[in-house]
């Protein structure tokens, strides 16, 4: 399989990241950078210099608070574009094993976070319902979402 | 007025069901026609299902939108994650007709149709524009006396192409519901930054994540408030569970409570602390719970 045009696939996307001109401004104004090893400065190069951006772990550290897409003296929309290049990523079968959990919830309950016992007796005790009015209590629109998730092959996405 | 439905998400009705219950009696008090939107599912997460597959990602919202068409209401959502989710897909079906076309593709398998019929609202910004601070200060019968850090939260403002609700740095809105209550907004360093959780970065880095919110905490901590006030589950996860987290990680103790802006609402408009689940929070802070039980032992 060829490797996938990052760059080409951002363009099309209407993301223009060569108008980059390396201040900065993202990198200095990104929370996760404070902590993690993210350097969205370097993010938005290495898309543009067409490095190995796909392999690289710091594009999963990003909190999409869009800070640095605010910022951006070039107007670049830089969480949009990392976006972009996080799904080429899981589509070339690169993706953190905890996000494949996170899937498999949503394949099989409809709800990212399901709910379990302890909320459920929360629940009974505030008056509401064991189940709120979601898919977890209408086994039909659970059905729908499933259909919809298989049709879209979310299943064969997220899949090992 | 508009007629709502409201749209629970994930973390409200699964992790956190005070708030949900915080919401009915707001909006019951409030006489907001407001229905249940039976059958709705996860938004989908922004951070994570956007980022993967962008046909799943409008699929999955598309159908929720769809579920609220169906009602001819707008969607109410109480989490700035869903309110993202829900709005910024909506916005790209409604301005792209190709996208509408195979988005309906997958949608006519369960018999269903995205038209663009209606909008997605947030429930702070809704009652910013419908009803205002003013109008809230009226209806108030038990003004609290309670020193608040506001957390916005990243996606109720960002990106401020698709929300439009003014400045993103120094944003003054939700404050002015905040006050409206009685409480006093206290300024403190970073108020807008994020609180960590959001993009998938706590469900796969949480050590790093909870850095984030460890950052916060410490400032908001300074600033000598009785609690944090937001209006995201997500954000209020992060900070109310995230706090046993950093203790547990970091050896640090805060005991900050946390409270959905409704909870804080609720708490103006009467209703006691347990009707609104305050008690149901992971950080038990007994002093704050003794105030907030003052104006009812009056």
């Amino acid at each position: 399989m060829s490797k996938p045009d990052v760059l080409k696939i951002l363009q099309d996307a209407g993301l223009d990241v060569l108008t980059c001109i390396q201040c900065g401004t993202c990198s200095g104004s990104c929370p996760s950078g404070r902590y993690t090893s993210l350097n969205t400065r370097r993010i938005v190069r290495k898309a543009h210099k067409g490095g190995d951006i796909l392999h690289d772990d710091k594009l999963w550290m990003c909190a999409t608070c869009y800070n640095c897409q605010e910022r951006c003296p070039r107007g670049i929309k830089i969480v949009d574009a990392i976006l972009v290049i996080r799904t080429i990523a899981v589509h070339e079968g690169i993706m953190l094993p905890e996000h494949r959990d996170v899937s498999r919830l949503v394949l099989e309950y409809g709800h990212a976070v399901p709910i379990n016992n302890a909320t459920m007796e929360m629940r009974e005790g505030l008056g509401l319902g064991s189940f709120p009015e979601t898919v977890h209590k209408y086994p039909d629109a659970l059905e729908d979402v499933k259909t919809l998730l298989r049709s879209c092959e979310f299943d064969k996405l997220v899949q090992e | 007025m508009t007629k709502l439905s409201l749209f629970l998400g994930c973390i409200i009705p699964n992790r956190y069901p005070g708030i949900e219950k915080a919401t009915n009696l707001c909006l019951e008090k409030l006489d907001i026609d407001c229905s249940n939107l039976p059958g709705a599912s996860c938004c989908p997460a922004p951070g994570v299902f956007r980022s993967f597959d962008k046909p799943t990602w409008l699929a999955l919202a598309s159908r929720n939108i769809v579920l609220s068409e169906e009602m001819g209401r707008d969607v109410l959502t109480i989490c700035n994650g869903c309110y993202g989710s829900l709005s910024d897909a909506n916005n790209e079906l409604k301005d792209n007709a190709e996208l509408k076309s195979s988005t309906n593709a997958h949608l006519e398998k369960i018999g269903k149709e995205y038209r663009g019929s209606v909008n997605i609202r947030h429930i702070v910004e809704f009652l910013y524009g419908e009803f205002g601070p003013e109008m809230i200060r009226e209806i108030v019968v038990n003004p609290l006396n309670l020193r608040v850090a506001l957390h916005y939260g990243c996606h109720l403002v960002k990106p401020s192409a698709d929300r439009q609700h003014g400045s993103v740095e120094r944003p003054v809105f939700f404050d002015e519901l905040v006050e409206a209550t009685g409480a006093e907004s206290v300024d403190y360093p970073d108020k807008m930054a994020c609180c960590g959780a959001g993009g998938g970065v706590r469900s796969a880095l949480l050590e790093k994540s909870l850095e984030m919110v460890n950052h916060k905490l410490s400032l908001i901590r300074d600033a000598n408030v009785d609690c944090i006030v937001n209006a995201c589950p997500f954000c209020h996860l992060q900070f109310d569970e995230g706090q046993a987290e950093v203790k547990e990680k970091f050896g640090l103790e805060y005991n900050i409570p946390i409270l959905h802006y409704t909870q804080l609402l609720g708490l103006a408009l009467g209703f006691s602390p347990e009707e609104l689940g305050i008690d149901l929070n992971v950080v038990k802070n007994d002093e704050f719970m003794g105030k907030l039980k003052e104006p009812w032992q009056e």
